[in-house]
């Protein structure tokens, strides 16, 4: 066991964890931000996604070693009452089925609206590829991009 | 409209509190299910004293706030915004003015199993009744304070009103005089017009959405207890195998590992199998210990069943009618094909497949002495309730279960495997436990859609029509013991078994199907349609296949064969569970969803060499669907979907156009992905696959690029939507297929034809 300080969210938090111990467990076991999710432990859902200092990364193989000082945001900090224009268009078309995959689908996509504030289609279908939705609400993610591109301008991710 | 989630009252201050508010008021309805005590249903629960709660769906407070509890599991399909939709109408309150409350697992909710798309047809009715007997009672009330007819008041948003005298009440202040008044006999109670409806029809968002972006919704997974342990479960690779010995002292002094022991479990392969359980300190722990664990097992005899094995079984088996169990015989199958102008045969077949729930199986679990608290993503509560009190002897009436919100369902939260082994595990733990499946659990420990074979042959005469069909369906089954005890017989897995009302049977003179169930020793479990889900690609593809072979046009050969049905009254009786043709098939319904997808899709453009077009329709789940898909496939073999057109006839009210159209949109991006990608192989009896690297799931760009849903309206109660929509999805896309590439698919998963053309 090691101790480990770590920025969360804007937020100073110290946990002590194994080493190799994801990311994700720690959010989720010992900070009790249980948003991000567990899909597949591969990095292959795309459920468990946060950003380190803005990159979206995935937090089942970012090991809290490898963590240090980077910014570390969460689906929970990602904007103050669910106020990134993801989040409002999600909610305004209603994207979510089950609703699983969407924390990672909005932390991915707040990533590239940062960098691509009007995406197209294609740009769209490259950045979330990585991103599974088994009720596969794609055509509705697609939209929520769109329409949050349109709602944000610059409210990219943090 | 908000959201929260409270726990109920248990049944001694339910009951206490019923009295006070001069409750016992049964609303006298019950459910299609049959599993409920009926005299209970409707019975008012939860609500604290100066709450009006006429019964077990609503509690208004003296403020004025409107609480609807949702009794079904929320898996996404949306039924807990859907059925409160219906309350509220009736009631006659401002959604906006509505809290959700999700129920606990109690009978006096009537069914709370969410499956079959059961869940909308069989509440639809009730929720409506529900919410207009509360709005009787609010305005017998405002009639007596007022002393003016009751049928002189109206409502409004939550207010009765009295255009006479020109006075308002709002409900709060009512509830305290309505909570005095009797409840009136269902029959006396006036439902809305549906023309008045402001509700129900509306596009209306999730109730939780809010939560979900924000990450505050809670799934089964995210649940927590003081005290509790991170436990995980490892089960023998080949299904039903027991365990001999572990290295339980080696993994007892690994890091943050706190308890480790082996449960011998049940011979029930869909109940608690035996395996071995590590309770840690955290999920991490609990998987890392995991990796060091070593088990003898006795695999038993199911240890080298291998698909390869069952398909070489199959084939032999498919190659004659002979051996094969009757479903339907009509007129003299052999005779028409030896006489026919033109004999078509073809294989279809599809592997076993997975769930694949997102959010894997998991269950928290707190056993104390004869009682347990339970909170698990389960769409089917009292499967796993039954398999506590089986398993591990614990009285119904002290288990207590949180339905929490679950991560996908598809059918396989309808099993109480991972909900049975928590609470195993907490037993004998003695504290609280979280059991978290992996992927690879979750994979291949699956209730798995099973494989078919379907060997099917066909007649026309010379003028194209079909006077002979003839098939034979093999499918998987397990020994079992029946319903009702007794001594195992050999039992078709879950949807493998075919119904003889499959389309076009109604328009074949002579007509033949048989079917073998292969033994194995797998388990099966629901699959979103069961057995829907993969007999419309057969039959539909296989009608294609005949349209071609006859000269005629895909669209119109469904319309002739539709036509040649027997008139209604000489159609099969209703019943079956609704496969293609059965469970009351209506021919007109049919030819409607048809006829709306091919005008909507503008049926009979003309395409160039690698672009086409495909139809197919079913009905299943008292559904009607038809799509045309458009699709391009390049000379390399490449496949984009470009369009897929949906005509959908689930009867006279879409209850939330914006849910419905949803699960339309997933049905049809879900079919393609599973038509295309999915796959499980056995080998050494077990499944070969672990993780997405070896079972794809379809992801946003080989989503169809373009969808478009048209209602039907129908005279006729409405339905659920989670699964009419999936069956015909995989036959419209392997038909568009065949027009633009001439590759006519009869294998799922697609992936592994070449499509390439030249």
């Amino acid at each position: 066991m090691s101790q480990y300080t770590l920025n969360v969210n804007g937020q100073s938090r110290t946990v002590d964890v194994a080493p190799e111990t994801p990311l994700l467990w720690v959010l989720r076991d010992s900070l009790d931000l249980v948003g991000t999710k567990f899909g597949c432990g591969i990095g292959m859902c795309g459920a468990c996604t946060v950003h380190l200092d803005g990159a979206p990364v995935r937090g089942c193989q970012t090991p809290i070693s490898t963590v240090g000082a980077k910014r570390v945001t969460t689906i929970e900090g990602l904007s103050a009452a669910a106020s990134h224009p993801l989040q409002k268009a999600w909610v305004e078309l209603d994207v979510p089925q089950c609703g699983y995959c969407q924390a990672g689908q909005i932390m991915t996509a707040a990533a590239l609206l940062r960098d691509k504030p009007k995406p197209t289609d294609s740009d769209i279908d490259d950045a979330m590829a990585g991103n599974l939705c088994r009720c596969a609400t794609y055509t509705r993610i697609r939209a929520g991009i769109h329409r949050a591109a349109e709602l944000g301008a610059n409210g990219g991710a943090r | 409209m908000n959201a929260v989630t409270k726990p109920g009252l248990d049944r001694r201050s339910f009951l206490r509190i019923s009295a006070l508010a001069g409750g016992g008021l049964l609303l006298g309805y019950t459910f299609k299910s049959g599993v409920l005590n009926a005299a209970e249903v409707g019975q008012p629960t939860a609500a604290t004293l100066g709450d009006f709660a006429p019964n077990a769906f609503i509690r208004i407070s003296p403020s004025g706030a409107v609480t609807i509890i949702a009794a079904r599991p929320e898996m996404g399909q949306g039924i807990r915004t859907s059925l409160p939709m219906v309350v509220a109408e009736e009631l006659d309150v401002d959604w906006a003015s509505v809290t959700i409350e999700a129920a606990m697992f109690d009978s006096i909710y009537g069914g709370q199993s969410a499956g079959g798309s059961t869940s909308t047809p069989q509440s639809y009715a009730p929720m409506r009744q529900m919410g207009a007997t509360a709005r009787a009672m609010l305005v017998e009330a405002a009639a007596q304070t007022w002393g003016v007819p009751a049928a002189e008041c109206t409502t409004a948003a939550g207010s009765v009103l009295h255009a006479a005298s020109g006075r308002r009440a709002t409900y709060g202040s009512l509830v305290a005089k309505a909570a005095t008044l009797p409840v009136p006999a269902a029959n006396t109670v006036t439902l809305k017009d549906p023309k008045d409806f402001k509700i129900v029809g509306q596009r209306v968002g999730g109730y939780q959405n809010a939560d979900v972006v924000s990450g505050k919704a809670l799934f089964g997974i995210d649940q927590k207890l003081p005290g509790m342990l991170y436990a995980v479960y490892e089960k023998c690779p080949v299904f039903g195998g027991k365990v001999v010995s572990a290295n339980l002292d080696k993994i007892k002094t690994l890091p943050g590992v706190k308890q480790a022991f082996i449960i011998e479990g049940t011979a029930n392969l869909t109940g608690l199998m035996p395996g071995v359980a590590i309770l840690a300190d955290s999920t991490w722990s609990a998987f890392s210990a995991r990796k060091q664990l070593a088990v003898t097992w006795d695999e038993g005899p199911h240890a080298n069943d291998s698909t390869a094995e069952f398909n070489k079984k199959a084939a032999e088996i498919g190659s004659k009618m002979e051996g094969g169990a009757n479903i339907r015989t009509v007129g003299d199958t052999a005779a028409a094909l030896a006489g026919a102008a033109k004999v078509v045969e073809a294989t279809y077949s599809y592997p076993f497949i997975s769930h694949t729930n997102l959010e894997p199986q998991n269950t928290l679990a707190h056993v104390q002495g004869d009682r347990v608290e339970v909170w698990s993503p389960t769409q089917n509560p009292g499967a796993g309730t039954g398999l506590i009190t089986s398993a591990l002897g614990i009285p119904a009436a002290n288990i207590k279960l949180h339905i929490t919100r679950s991560g996908g369902g598809f059918g396989r939260r309808l099993s109480g495997d991972y909900m049975v082994e928590a609470a195993a595990i907490s037993q004998k733990a003695g504290v609280p436990v979280k059991l978290t499946w992996d992927r690879t659990d979750d994979l291949q420990h699956d209730h798995f859609r099973p494989g078919g074979h379907h060997f099917l042959k066909a007649g026309l005469d010379a003028s194209g029509k079909v006077v002979a069909w003839q098939s034979h369906s093999v499918t998987y089954g397990v020994m079992a013991a029946g319903r009702g005890g007794g001594a195992p017989t050999l039992q078709a897995g879950s949807g493998g078994s075919l119904d003889g009302n499959q389309f076009p049977v109604g328009a074949i003179p002579n007509y033949a199907a048989v079917q073998t169930i292969m033994e194995c020793n797998i388990p099966m479990g629901p699959w979103r349609a069961p057995g829907n889900c993969a007999f419309a690609f057969v039959m539909q593809g296989f009608v294609d296949e005949l349209a071609v072979a006859a000269g005629k046009d895909p669209y119109q050969f469904r319309l002739d064969l539709l036509a040649a049905y027997p008139a209604p009254a000489a159609a099969p009786a209703a019943g079956g569970r609704g496969g293609g043709g059965g469970g009351g098939f209506s021919v007109s319904r049919a030819r409607g969803v048809l006829q709306l997808a091919a005008e909507k899709a503008g049926w009979g453009k003309k395409f160039a060499k690698g672009q086409g077009a495909g139809i197919a329709f079913h009905f299943s789940h008292q559904g009607y669907v038809a799509f045309v898909a458009e699709v391009t496939v390049s000379r390399t073999g490449a496949l984009k979907v470009d369009r897929v057109v949906a005509a959908v006839d689930i009867g006279r009210q879409i209850v939330n156009p914006s849910g419905a159209e949803n699960q339309i949109q997933g049905c049809i991006i879900d079919g393609l992905g599973t038509a295309m990608y999915q796959e499980l192989t056995l080998e050494k009896g077990r499944m070969v696959q672990s993780n997405l690297a070896e079972y794809p799931m379809i992801r946003m760009p080989q989503a169809p690029a373009k969808i478009e849903i048209h209602f039907l309206a129908s005279d006729n109660n409405p339905t659920g939507l989670g699964e009419p929509a999936f069956p015909p999805v995989a036959p419209a896309i392997g038909n568009a297929i065949f027009a633009a590439s001439g590759k006519r698919l009869r294998q799922f998963p697609w992936s592994k034809t070449d499509l390439s053309w030249s």
